[in-house]
């Protein structure tokens, strides 16, 4: 199974310069929002109750 | 000629090679320069962390027996929760915060560098941020026949000081100058502590020392003598969220508040610590990993001199 999509990534991706740079881009693209999202969940897991978004539904009409 | 073995070529013979390396006539690097360069390295190292800790230990007693020769008194440290690395500010702190200014220190302090449109999604919804704008009186102009008007506060503007200029502001406080706030976090030293235990460190003056009418004696303040009085008495703010305004509770509020306004960016730092430590943590370990890769070949090789002995 692995060998299968290490020898696909490699055919498909890595092999050609152009596949291997749009690869990289689009992947970074994909790792930068899961990222970013997996710090904003840490950083308001620790925050709960505190930031504007925990209280804004006080003082929305 | 040099030689580049493999370790397993090299192990078996790697100790005669030390014993016989003062008169076979074959040096290698393994274990001669390495033992030296440790021994060098752990010198100075034991050197340089000597040196520092004898210069750290006088200069901090030097410093404390400075601190100790001075007038002022002690700040103790209160448990901040908001400067924990991760830790974000309470934010209905800085509305309750917000909230002290506005009814009390507004009279007197300026918060000139903050804008309205600074409170929305801080601590006010956009609605109340207008309505609050509404209430400041700003001038502005010239208008078409060159005059200059009052109009009511919009979004953009910046908040309006109580004050047109530092005269009239001494004018009104008997000499004494109120300072703007908006960064008063950092331009006092240890400034979360001194601005809490300040506005909690009023007291009746010690005998011998007699006061005028518009002085005051606070144990935090450098020099004892101010001429603010204790504004923050307990009661004096309604919060809108029914928090007992004692003069603790406002004063820890508005320091979260100041907080706030002299690093409007805290909470984005809080996250930019969590992002740039994680990219960190990934980049640390595949740069171990590539260093390992590309270094192992060397770490499991010898290189060999054998010089000619005939020629």
């Amino acid at each position: 199974m692995l060998n299968t999509i290490a020898r696909f990534l490699y055919h498909y991706v890595f092999k050609r310069s152009s596949t291997f740079t749009l690869g990289a881009v689009i992947s970074a693209m994909y790792f930068e929002r899961a990222y970013d999202d997996a710090c904003e969940y840490i950083f308001e897991t620790m925050n709960k109750g505190r930031l504007w978004k925990d209280i804004k539904h006080r003082y929305e009409k | 000629m040099a030689l580049l073995l493999s370790k397993n070529y090299f192990s078996f013979q790697i100790k005669r090679c030390f014993q016989r390396q003062q008169f076979s006539g074959v040096y290698t690097w393994y274990g001669i320069e390495w033992k030296c360069g440790k021994r060098i390295l752990r010198n100075v190292l034991s050197v340089l962390v000597g040196a520092s800790a004898t210069c750290g230990a006088f200069l901090y007693f030097l410093d404390r027996s400075v601190q100790a020769m001075g007038h002022i008194a002690h700040l103790p440290s209160y448990p901040w929760d908001f400067e924990g690395y991760l830790t974000s500010l309470d934010h209905s702190a800085v509305r309750r915060g917000w909230q002290v200014y506005r009814t009390i220190c507004h009279t007197c302090h300026s918060l000139r560098y903050v804008r309205f449109m600074d409170l929305i999604d801080v601590s006010h919804t956009k609605d109340e941020v207008k309505a609050i704008a509404a209430e400041y009186e700003i001038q502005d102009g010239p208008d078409e026949e060159g005059n200059y008007y009052m109009r009511p506060g919009r979004l953009s503007d910046l908040l309006p000081p109580p004050f047109p200029n530092e005269e009239a502001a001494r004018a009104a406080n008997f000499g004494a100058y109120p300072p703007d706030l908006t960064y008063i976090i950092f331009t006092r030293r240890n400034g979360r502590n001194y601005i809490f235990s300040l506005l909690t460190g009023w007291t009746e003056p010690p005998a011998g020392i007699s006061l005028s009418d518009q002085q005051y004696f606070n144990i935090y303040f450098p020099g004892n003598i101010i001429s603010m009085a204790q504004m923050l008495v307990g009661g004096v703010v309604e919060y809108d969220d029914g928090t007992p305004s004692t003069t603790s509770q406002m004063a820890k509020d508005i320091v979260a508040f100041l907080s706030w306004t002299s690093s409007q960016e805290f909470d984005e730092r809080k996250r930019m610590f969590i992002k740039g430590m994680g990219i960190s943590v990934i980049l640390l370990a595949s740069i171990a990993y590539c260093k390992r890769f590309v270094w192992s070949h060397l770490r499991s090789g010898q290189i060999m001199y054998v010089p000619k002995e005939k020629y």
